[in-house]
């Protein structure tokens, strides 16, 4: 099991450095200097001396590679640089979003499965029922319906009219109250597509012959479907779940931005907005990470659930 | 059983998987149910455990120990299946639960049957996989259904039958998809197993039947055609089905019965076998034959017997 850990480990390496190497790039051929946009007066104009000043100072005159290959060194060392705005260590910044996304994301993922395994579950054994009809109703509603206009619904009902939560913000560390409306809104999105899944892979699971051996055996209906049938069910929804958690991770710029919500999505598009390089290198590279450590606690939960896989011998 | 018929109701009409069947299995006998795929053996089986899908419809009677099981509650039929009357079902591949330890599986009916506790239902568990001839059962009961081979399977879903000592066993392919040498393991095992309990065999394979069972019925497109002892049959066939059908084992010359089975939806008027015999007369292919005793215990659905 080590020996497979290590091994897929040792794998992201080349995949990480591509993800670095692309990103540093891409930022600069973009157009935009930011030594240009932090370095103009309230007065609109440009002053060239300080922009040199900066330049020489951010190592900004060096040639690309020369700037990669610092950066990179820095960053093996644990050094993400500083952001060019606000001079404080970078990393600082990917750690204050990164635990604002984080509370954001496990909040939304459980509100998703609270939501979506019950009703995919019910609607596969209630299969064409007036009860499976709506919930599948209701689940193409929630994937079809964008997630702003959702989130300004919600903001609308319980900030406005109602006036029982706070329309947005963070409160002083991401309370609760202010929680619950963005929570919901990144919630019930990919609680539609996991119930979905969740009911087709029931469904398929019920119609296993095991299932018959179950109920031969004198099984009552509820542990045939609790114990033999969502057992095998589940497979497929741990995949998509991760993969879910995965992006909630990476942070959901439209929520956090209507929100008010100080995440990973809105850092990473203040940055690029203010052309502050050392920052957008730092969380795509971080956010590179994130992505692919999901994927692989994924892979290894994979085990646990499923005995026919194994990875010694794979 | 009496007068035992399912149907089902599909868009093209009525399936009549099973038609006014009678047929009585004695205590501690084997009764094998032979006949062609897709005659409703199975359906058979499945009527009597009440394990149909809800759309089936299931009419007549199945008298077990006094008791008609069609009029059982749920939870009473729940106490039945497992415990009373077990089912082997077919394809042992599919048939065991890929995600739950063998031990487990077989465990769960004892403790739900008998009452044992966990590790008591363990310990009962490892003694029926050692008694279906599976090596170091202790250890193989805590590993999972791939681990083990096809035969293997078989055995585990007898030991699994076998868990709460039914008084009747269903076993529904038991050697199918088997080579032979396993397969002589399996009838062997089933042999030694059963001496005490009634089972209905259910099977395509003459061979196995004659070896296994003390009475043979032969089912052919939903209804019974004829049934006596083993031996009755096989020294003295009298409905043409059953001939054809030991003409085409291979130590009686491979000789194929012509034609295919009818559809269950679409039934050929009079005799169901007459568009496939060669003595088929007028009257076959009028009437419907009645089930009739020709000598004591021998019942035939022919004219011509």
């Amino acid at each position: 099991m080590l020996d497979y850990i290590l091994k897929r480990v040792f794998q992201l390496v080349p995949a990480l450095l591509l993800v670095s190497v692309v990103s540093f790039s891409i930022i600069y051929f973009a157009p935009g200097d930011p030594a240009e946009v932090l370095c103009t007066g309230p007065d609109g104009n440009v002053h060239p001396k300080s922009v040199e000043e900066f330049r020489i100072k951010m190592g900004l005159d060096k040639p690309l590679h020369i700037q990669y290959l610092i950066w990179l060194n820095n960053v093996l060392h644990g050094d993400f640089g500083y952001s060019y705005r606000s001079e404080k260590p970078v990393f600082d910044h990917i750690k204050r979003a990164f635990k604002a996304t984080f509370k954001l994301s496990v909040v939304s993922l459980i509100v998703s499965l609270v939501i979506s395994i019950p009703l995919g579950i019910v609607s596969a054994i209630k299969q064409n029922s007036t009860m499976d009809v709506s919930c599948m109703v209701g689940a193409s509603l929630g994937v079809s319906m964008p997630n702003f206009w959702l989130g300004l619904l919600l903001m609308l009902l319980f900030g406005v009219y109602l006036n029982w939560l706070p329309v947005a913000g963070y409160g002083t560390g991401g309370d609760l109250e202010h929680i619950i409306l963005p929570a919901i809104t990144l919630g019930t999105g990919s609680a539609a597509v996991t119930a979905r899944l969740m009911r087709s892979s029931m469904l398929e699971a019920l119609g296993q012959d095991y299932i018959q051996t179950a109920r031969a055996k004198g099984v009552s209906e509820r542990v045939v479907i609790g114990k033999h049938a969502l057992k095998n069910a589940l497979i497929p929804v741990v995949t998509m779940v991760g993969l879910n958690f995965g992006y909630l991770l990476d942070g959901s710029v439209v929520v956090e931005t209507i929100f008010g919500w100080p995440g990973l999505g809105r850092l990473i598009v203040d940055s690029i907005n203010m052309r502050d390089y050392m920052m957008i290198q730092g969380c795509m590279v971080f956010v590179a990470i994130l992505f692919v450590a999901v994927n692989l606690i994924v892979d290894i939960s994979y085990r646990y659930i499923d005995p026919r896989i194994c990875y010694e011998t794979a | 059983m009496i007068n035992l018929k399912t149907h089902f109701p599909t868009p093209d009409g009525i399936v009549r998987a099973v038609d006014r069947i009678d047929l009585s299995i004695r205590e501690k006998e084997t009764f094998g149910l032979i006949g062609e795929t897709g005659c409703g053996k199975t359906v058979l089986g499945l009527t009597i455990m009440r394990l149909l899908p809800p759309s089936a419809a299931v009419e007549g009677k199945i008298i077990y120990k006094g008791k008609n099981l069609l009029e059982v509650s749920e939870p009473e039929m729940r106490g039945v299946r497992g415990e009373e009357i077990a089912m082997i079902l077919q394809n042992p591949t599919t048939s065991l639960n890929p995600v739950l330890r063998v031990g487990e599986q077989i465990a769960e009916a004892i403790r739900l049957h008998q009452g044992l506790n966990k590790r008591d239902a363990k310990e009962k568990a490892i003694e029926m996989l050692g008694s279906v001839r599976i090596s170091s059962p202790s250890r193989r009961t805590s590993e999972y259904p791939h681990e083990f081979s096809g035969g293997m399977k078989q055995r585990v879903m007898i030991a699994m039958g076998l868990a709460c000592d039914p008084s009747l066993i269903i076993a529904d392919e038991p050697t199918k998809g088997l080579d032979v040498t396993i397969k002589a393991q399996i009838i062997e095992l089933i042999t030694k197993v059963t001496e005490e309990k009634a089972m209905l065999l259910i099977t395509h394979d003459l061979g196995v039947a004659m070896e296994l069972c003390d009475r043979i019925a032969l089912m052919y497109a939903g209804e019974l055609v004829e049934y006596a002892t083993a031996r009755e049959i096989f020294d003295d066939p009298l409905h043409p089905y059953t001939r054809g059908f030991l003409g085409s084992l291979p130590n009686r010359g491979l000789v194929p019965i012509h034609g295919m089975s009818p559809s269950l939806i679409d039934l050929p008027r009079g005799c169901r076998f007459h568009p496939r015999c060669k003595h088929a007369t007028e009257a076959c292919r009028r009437k419907h034959p009645d089930m009739v005793e020709v000598e004591a215990g021998h019942f035939v659905r022919c004219f011509d017997a």
